[in-house]
């Protein structure tokens, strides 16, 4: 099994009272494509946040690469080598598509070359010039993602990325993060086409906790899933 | 050389030579005029290139303005290290105040920053043994002079205005092309992607303030430096407004927009004194009308409409 570039233990969030996560021990190997589902308000987002530092953990330990950084502020977790895309869209609406992926670049120690090629691989060159705010929703979620490309991370973690995105982008998405080399992706997904095709594993969380994990085949046979979307009496 | 840098060094080449062609009272007024535009630049590195409204840079103005002439005053301190002391004690206050209220955001920020600057105020007023509070006091004629340059003359104040205002607006124009000041545009667009691209945001504002502050100060120092007076209505509450009234005006986020701002405001009071005693209400029209139809000032919309290089 290959070395893990993500664990957490007993990650936990509490709102006023309320259980968001309770105590998640998630383990990630180096390079695996993982998607991340659940029902609506299973605490996914919540999660990811506490990994990449956007909300405190009300206990717990988030380890990225061996290393502890569940103190770490988000900006210093990022430095190590995650990047996150929001699930409602978040660029820099009023600066060009080129700055975009630039302010993304050279914090990760990127130059123009990097700017070139990310922009020429998410296929955003001809419109480098244009104001980001001025795009198509789609080619803005693009551009987000083309933004952590830009990062070169270790982890990626996109919080439901093709969520509004037509047919057509949805399949140049998939294209382009299982083209991905060297970078572990954790994905929180609810089109399950992307996350039967790109995933090699899937970790489904309901009422904030771990339901199941398994590959997409032993998730798609798993009575327990099925009953949580479903919402039967066994979940 | 770019098309930003050539503008800059055509405008202060411009402004060198308005001297030997306006008539005195005009380039009496372009030297108050660029004084304020410095303090208007500093205000505007902070709010329109970070996004972090300020009410209180009159403290940072007030700052630069007593670390000058106080010195100047009783210790009898010359014109260099004098103007050492205002930087420094600007910077001072800067990080102390923004350590401090970069706690907060949004209104909070503006009601805390306004509180700081009251309280510089009112100890203005508190020491008036050595300020002597509202009615301020003249300073020392000989020591206004630099290198045997008078600068309490209409030539030698012109020339100091504009030389510190070539440096502050030749240094902002690097700082936002630099990417410090792309990471701090990238503040204001947008704070949580910014630090969610791992940039340490806290540290960039905290930094930008002060950067912003001290700037403030060396307006506040240059100002009692060249007119000769300093008192503590330079630390009240209008003297907050005033850069934001100049940088809306001319265009937040844009390098000369603080100039243009203070040009026109200063002008606009000037003009409609002349034609009646009710010339704020003049101006306040214009000052409504401005905002309802060019809400990003005027260079903002020029840049916006036709000039999208302006910097």
């Amino acid at each position: 099994m290959a070395a893990l570039i993500l664990q957490t233990k007993g990650l936990t969030k509490t709102y006023a009272g309320v259980q968001a996560n309770t105590d998640i021990d998630f383990a990630l190997p180096q390079g695996q494509i993982r998607a991340l589902i659940g029902p609506n308000g299973a605490g996914k987002s919540t999660f990811v946040g506490m990994l990449c530092g956007r909300i405190e953990a009300t206990r717990g330990t988030v380890m990225f690469d061996g290393q502890d950084i569940s103190r770490l502020p988000a900006h210093r977790r990022i430095a190590l080598g995650i990047a996150y895309t929001f699930q409602i869209t978040s660029i820099f609406p009023g600066l060009s598509v080129h700055e975009n992926v630039g302010l993304a670049a050279r914090r990760a120690g990127g130059n123009e070359a990097t700017v070139s090629d990310v922009l020429a691989r998410v296929g955003l060159t001809d419109r480098a010039g244009q104001s980001a705010g001025d795009l198509s929703y789609g080619h803005q979620r693009i551009l987000e993602i083309g933004m952590g490309f830009a990062q070169k991370p270790r982890l990626f973690i996109l919080d439901e990325p093709t969520q509004g995105l037509a047919e057509s982008e949805v399949a140049e998405f998939k294209a382009l993060i299982t083209g991905l080399e060297n970078t572990t992706i954790l994905l929180i997904e609810h089109n399950m086409s992307v996350v039967m095709e790109t995933a090699e594993f899937i970790t489904v969380l309901n009422h904030g906790a771990v339901l199941a994990e398994g590959t997409p085949d032993e998730i798609r046979a798993n009575a327990h899933v099925q009953a949580a979307y479903l919402g039967t009496e066994d979940a | 050389m770019n098309r930003a840098l050539a503008l800059h060094l055509s405008v202060i080449a411009a402004l060198g030579a308005a001297f030997f062609v306006l008539p005195v009272y005009h380039a009496g007024n372009l030297a108050r005029i660029m004084v304020l535009a410095i303090y208007a630049m500093g205000f505007n590195l902070a709010f329109g290139y970070t996004g972090l409204l300020s009410l209180g840079h009159a403290l940072f103005f007030g700052a630069g303005m007593y670390g000058l002439s106080l010195s100047m005053q009783h210790l009898g301190t010359p014109l260099l290290p004098a103007m050492a002391i205002a930087l420094i004690a600007a910077a001072v206050v800067t990080a102390v105040v923004g350590a401090l209220a970069l706690r907060t955001k949004g209104v909070a920020f503006m009601i805390v920053t306004l509180m700081f600057a009251q309280a510089g105020y009112l100890t203005a007023l508190y020491f008036s043994r050595w300020t002597r509070g509202e009615e301020g006091f003249v300073l020392p004629q000989h020591l206004r002079q630099f290198a045997g340059v008078d600068l309490s003359s209409a030539m030698g104040r012109y020339y100091a205005a504009l030389f510190l205002f070539a440096v502050t607006l030749l240094l902002i124009g690097a700082i936002v092309r630099a990417p410090f000041g792309r990471s701090l545009i990238a503040i204001r667009e947008n704070e949580a992607r910014a630090t969610m691209l791992g940039y340490d945001v806290q540290r960039l504002k905290w930094l930008a303030l002060v950067i912003s502050g001290t700037i403030s100060g060396l307006a506040g120092a240059t100002y009692a430096l060249l007119f000769g007076y300093a008192g503590a209505s330079f630390a009240a509450v209008p003297y907050s407004i005033l850069p934001l009234l100049y940088v809306l005006l001319g265009g937040a986020g844009t390098t000369l927009g603080p100039l243009v701002g203070a040009a026109f405001m200063i002008y606009l009071f000037d003009l409609s004194a002349d034609i009646t005693d009710a010339y704020m209400l003049i101006a306040g029209v214009v000052l409504v009308l401005l905002t309802m139809f060019l809400p990003q000032g005027i260079l903002g919309t020029l840049r916006k409409r036709a000039l999208p290089w302006l910097p």
